[in-house]
Order: C-alpha cells, then sequence, then structure tokens
C-alpha cells in the first residue's frame, strides 16, 4: 500500500512540520507572558507575508501527512477496498487543506 | 529423569476452516524442548496429530509454532524458558494459512520471496572462474549480518504488519533482498530493488521490530528493511548505483 512515493512524502512532511512545531509552541510561551489577546495575535499576523508562509507550509505539510498515515491506518484496521480508501484519503487530505488553508487566510490577509 | 510433575498442554487441532485447543498431560522432564513435548503427544496419546520437523538442531526452520502465543522455534526452545507454571498452548504460525493442525501452508512465505526478487541473479556461467570476495570487503560484510537465515518464518509470524497487510512481503524476503543487494556477485541488483519498492514492498514497515526481537538466530530484518528503505529511495530518485 505504501511505495517509496508515499514513504517520501510522508517523511518528508514530518521533516517540515517538526522545526515549526517547535517554532509554534515557543511562540506561544513567548506570546502569552503578557495576557494573551485576539488583538494581539491578529496585530501580529495580520498583512504578514512570513505568517501566511509559516503557518500556509504547516498546513499543508499536515495535510499530506495525516492523509498518508489515516490512509495506513485505514488499510490495517478496516476491511474497505483500496478504491475506497484512496477516496475517503483525498476527501481527508482536501479537507484538512481546505480549513487549515482557511483559517491560516483569516489571520492573515482576510 | 521425570518426576510427578505434569504439563498442561493446549494443542491446536484443526485445519483453516474449524479447529480447537485439544487439552494434553505431558511428563515434565528436566530438559525438554517444545517439540519435545509435541512429538510426546504424537507418540503417546494422539498419533493422528500432524507437525512439521526436521533436524532438530535449529538448522532446517521447519518447527516454527506458536508457542504461548509467540512465535518459536520449537526444537532449540526449552519449556522451562517459556512457561512459569507447567503450562503450554501450542499452536500453528500466525500470518500463515493453516493445512492442519501445528502445519502450516509455507506456500505464500517463499511465494514473497520470489516476489521480492529475492534470488540470485548469475553473472557468470558454470564455464567461469569464481569472482574472489574478500572476507573483510564491505558489503560482504553486511551481506554476511543476514546469511543466516533459516526460513523458518518466525518473523513472518511475529510480523503485525503481515497480519493487518497480507500482502507485504514480509521480514524474511525482504532480508534475503538485502542480502543480494550486498552480494557482488548479483548481477541485478536493480531488479531487486524495483520490486522491494513496490506498493507491497519494504516501505511498509512500521519498525516496530518483533522480526528483530524474535528471530532465533538472533538477525536483524529490521535494521536490513531499514537498509532497503534508503537504497529504494536513492536508486528510484537518484538512479543511484545499486551498490
Amino acid at each position: 500500500m505504501i511505495d517509496h512515493r508515499f514513504y517520501l512524502a510522508q517523511r518528508l512532511s514530518a521533516l517540515i512540520m517538526a522545526p515549526l512545531t517547535i517554532a509554534h509552541i515557543g511562540l506561544m510561551i513567548y506570546a502569552v507572558q503578557g495576557g494573551l489577546s485576539a488583538a494581539e495575535i491578529l496585530g501580529r499576523t495580520q498583512d504578514s507575508l512570513a505568517w501566511f508562509l509559516f503557518y500556509g507550509l504547516f498546513v499543508l505539510a499536515v495535510s499530506i501527512h495525516a492523509a498518508i498515515g489515516l490512509r495506513t491506518i485505514l488499510r490495517e484496521m478496516t476491511s474497505l477496498s483500496a478504491p475506497v480508501i484512496n477516496g475517503l484519503s483525498w476527501v481527508i487530505l482536501i479537507a484538512l487543506l481546505t480549513t487549515g488553508g482557511r483559517a491560516v487566510f483569516a489571520v492573515t490577509f482576510a | 529423569m521425570s518426576n510427578d510433575r505434569q504439563l498442561q498442554v493446549s494443542v491446536w487441532r484443526g485445519d483453516k476452516d474449524n479447529g480447537y485447543f485439544a487439552q494434553f498431560e505431558v511428563p515434565a522432564y528436566e530438559s525438554q524442548t517444545v517439540l519435545d513435548v509435541v512429538s510426546w503427544i504424537q507418540h503417546y496419546e494422539d498419533p493422528t496429530l500432524t507437525y512439521r520437523f526436521s533436524c532438530r538442531v535449529g538448522m532446517c526452520g521447519s518447527c516454527a509454532m506458536m508457542v504461548n502465543g509467540e512465535p518459536r522455534w520449537t526444537c532449540r526452545t526449552h519449556v522451562k524458558k517459556v512457561s512459569s507454571n507447567d503450562k503450554l498452548e501450542i499452536a500453528p504460525l500466525r500470518n500463515l494459512p493453516v493445512v492442519k493442525d501445528l502445519v502450516t501452508d509455507m506456500a505464500p512465505f517463499f511465494e514473497k520471496w520470489v516476489k521480492a526478487e529475492a534470488f540470485h541473479h548469475p553473472s557468470k556461467t558454470r564455464h567461469d572462474e569464481f569472482d574472489a570476495i574478500k572476507p573483510d570487503d564491505t558489503a560482504r560484510q553486511k551481506a554476511n549480518e543476514a546469511i543466516e537465515c533459516i526460513n523458518c518464518a518466525v518473523c513472518y509470524a511475529a510480523c503485525d504488519t503481515v497480519t493487518h497487510q497480507p500482502d507485504y512481503l514480509g521480514p524474511a524476503a525482504l532480508q534475503r533482498a538485502y542480502t543480494l543487494i550486498h552480494d557482488e556477485r548479483d548481477a541485478d541488483t536493480g531488479a531487486i530493488l524495483e520490486a522491494i519498492s513496490q506498493t507491497d514492498g519494504c516501505h511498509n514497515c512500521h519498525s516496530m521490530g518483533s522480526c528483530s526481537h524474535y528471530c532465533p538466530n538472533e538477525l536483524n530484518p529490521m535494521m536490513a528493511i531499514a537498509d532497503l528503505k534508503k537504497r529504494s529511495l536513492l536508486h528510484r530518485l537518484l538512479g543511484a548505483k545499486d551498490k
């Protein structure tokens, strides 16, 4: 079920997610020091190409990584056919990309 | 010497469709293997019990069974190593079709060796001189790490990925492919790398390590598969030299 392309995509997406997650958590710790407000977050992120790219890349990596991982779990833990599993994996990928992309857009350029 | 102790032994009886655990009492001995227990049952209790063995010394790989839920080579597994309460449950190997009682059909196991191209691709004819392979050659030493496989299928029975993905090539076939990729005499390692890169190939391994944990010869198929993953990527993406 997993050939070298899926394997590579999942490893590369993990490589991208790891430093971005650490930076995200570090920023959270830093940002809440003086209290947390929506205005403060939006003040930092709105009209920022850097934060759009940061979280946009994160959403892309998460979507790919999760879709491939859930595809494997569906294959190993259910009796669904390969076409159904592939179809569901595409739905998961598109749903994560859409919702995540919408959220990133909302705090940057909306 | 025997004493009055009795082992309480549950043995799987039946075929692939129907079966049950039959109960036997077997005299306990100080030095007694699981295969000794199975043989005693067949000799003294039930001559219809079907099981497979040959060499009795851990070389032929034919006597592997599930013992108390774990895959073991039964001829080299002492009862006292696997049972602390004189109870044994003996069943056919996991992940393979049952023929009868403790005998499994090994055909799917070996068919995957062929599917993985895990066989020698000759580079010379019988009329040519042998290649001189130095024992301290780096590739040879890598191959040596894995060539002591006795095809017992213990790793295959231990592998949860095989359980959940029956088409997965499995640790034994992939480890054999690893030995050939590191064998200077193999003339078509590219074909092996192609075969193990397919959808049922090495990239399905979750590195859980049951194969390496249970291998009776203490080989490390998980390490071999990790090496194959790397070589597969280099081969498919970069067209890297295969050795």
